[in-house]
């Protein structure tokens, strides 16, 4: 019964709550609340509740703050009081807007262009944020689990032990189905740890992102970027001369060389753009998958709170459980196609064309 | 994009560059490199294993083979004494029979010779008797018949057409 006039009472209820004006109170906090959790922040805070005085207490720990600005400047997040005051340190004053760190003056005030962006000075910040710290957890995580599981080797004779029995099918199948057929046998070896770290470390940081814990690392633009860039990095740095071969003369010797200027013009370029684009594609498919599950799962979740209805609520309860389900399997699925893209851009860059060494090998005998 | 660029933390971006790094490098000394070992061996010694067993049962197919082999040429060995002993043995059994036949001929005809002689001496013998009966008959005849002339010449031709007539 509660199936069936679900979805008639869905945009129904929807509409009430726009026109209604308690609710658009909510929604503006249930807005802000995603956006926030969506942001690194400079503390790690594990919940946070409004007391009946209007008091909010956060519950967590402060985390260093550390900021390059004409020298090296090291405080304690606490001191900004989750963005409620001024942090002054060496007679500079900081404020934290917006998840960002800005010099301002005494009074913290903050001046704003035509768009509404800070006009503010924004000193370096190399912050140990939330997400550096689930790094360096995944990070230990990782080293734990896997540095246990090669121990166990040598203990047991060849057979791994406990979780390893859970961890070696996938460190062989990312080996068989991954490296293998995309690098080619002969060259795979060189890039299994890095499709190795690199797989495990998103796909951890992705499932420590559906914990309740608001942590969004794989969903964070720079997280990605610094991930695209090191295989961009060794793409280029392990390619071959059949590769660069490829990138400045992509027709090789089917054309005389007065045939091709006119088509290089176009070509080269093309070519050198899509060496850009491959990681680019990375950064950005793994950024906006794990941006959008939390953005759809932080929604849903705040609709159940907008509906305070027993249809609504429990009908975006039901969603919201099944889009975290789907949310598992993209945790996954997006770490296998960054590690899948990265080992076929690795495929490319090493290949080396067979046929011309069988060639030389025929001329030879 | 440029919500995309305002975004982006430097601070991050440098942290997550070094740590993840760190992490690679530590992962590569500590636990890949040894996993991929452990594993890469333990194929190996799979495939070993199969291999070897492979060839053990090829072994045995030809160890299986030979004695096969070898049961059929003890088999045909077998049968060719079979047949050797059967041709010695009725070879034996005609050269028996030949030998017998010819002894028994030879004994049947030392036989009959030997009959012939005891009948040619019988012969003799009766003739020699016959000869002395006659003489004594003769004689008696002789010594009766003398007194009468006609007598004696009549029995003397009667005597020798008896002798004739034998």
């Amino acid at each position: 019964m509660m199936l069936c006039v679900g979805p008639f009472a869905f945009p129904a209820e929807k509409e009430n709550e726009q026109h209604g004006e308690q609710g658009k109170d909510l929604k503006t906090e249930i807005k802000e609340y995603i956006s926030h959790h969506l942001q690194d922040s400079h503390d790690f805070s594990l919940f946070s509740y409004t007391k009946d005085n209007g008091e909010h207490v956060y519950v967590g720990f402060p985390l260093p703050v550390i900021l390059w600005d004409n020298g090296l400047k090291v405080f304690s997040s606490s001191q900004f009081h989750h963005g409620e005051t001024l942090a002054e340190v060496d007679g500079q004053h900081y404020k934290l807007y917006h998840s960002k760190i800005y010099k301002t003056d005494a009074e913290g005030t903050i001046n704003y262009d035509e768009d509404h962006h800070p006009t503010n000075a924004k000193p370096l910040d190399f912050s140990i944020t939330k997400n550096v710290v689930m790094i360096f957890i995944t990070g230990l995580l990782m080293f734990w689990l896997f540095s246990s599981l090669a121990r166990s080797y040598a203990k047991n004779n060849g057979v791994p032990t406990g979780v390893g029995r859970f961890f070696e099918p996938i460190v062989l199948y990312i080996r068989d189905d991954i490296a293998r057929p995309n690098i080619g046998e002969k060259r795979y070896k060189k890039y299994m740890p890095f499709l190795l770290t690199i797989f495990f470390f998103i796909w951890f940081l992705n499932m420590f992102g559906m914990t309740p814990l608001g942590i969004n690392v794989t969903g964070n633009i720079a997280i990605t970027t610094a991930l695209a860039i090191l295989t961009f990095v060794i793409t280029n740095f392990t390619g071959t001369k059949d590769y660069w071969m490829h990138q400045f003369n992509p027709l090789g010797d089917s054309l005389p060389w007065y045939g091709k200027i006119p088509l290089y013009i176009i070509l080269v370029p093309i070519e050198m753009l899509g060496l850009i684009i491959k990681p680019f594609s990375l950064l950005i498919r793994l950024y906006a998958n794990m941006q959008a599950g939390h953005i759809v799962i932080g929604s849903l979740i705040g609709l159940m709170f907008i509906f305070k209805s027993w249809i609504g609520s429990p009908l975006s309860f039901g969603l919201a459980f099944a889009i975290m389900l789907i949310e598992v399997l993209v945790a996954l699925l997006q770490a296998y196609i960054f590690t899948m893209l990265s080992a076929l851009y690795f495929g490319f860059a090493s290949e080396e064309h067979e046929h011309d060494h069988e060639h030389e090998a025929e001329i030879a005998h | 994009m440029e919500k995309l660029l305002e975004e982006f933390s430097l601070g991050l971006f440098f942290w997550q560059t070094l740590l993840f790094v760190l992490l690679l490098l530590l992962l590569y000394k500590y636990a890949w490199k040894p996993i991929l070992n452990a594993v890469n061996d333990r194929e190996e010694g799979i495939k070993n294993a199969l291999d070897a067993a492979e060839a053990a049962k090829k072994e045995m197919q030809n160890v299986t083979a030979d004695s096969e082999k070898l049961l059929k040429e003890a088999r045909a060995e077998r049968d060719a004494l079979l047949k050797e002993a059967r041709e010695i043995k009725e070879g034996i059994i005609s050269e028996a029979k030949e030998q017998s036949k010819i002894e028994g001929d030879k004994i049947i005809k030392q036989a009959q010779a030997a009959i012939e002689s005891e009948k040619k001496a019988a012969v003799a013998d009766i003739k020699a008797q016959v000869a002395n009966l006659s003489l004594d008959i003769a004689e008696k005849v002789i010594k009766e018949e003398l007194s009468d002339k006609k007598k004696q010449q009549k029995l003397v031709e009667d005597m020798l057409g008896d002798i004739k007539l034998n």
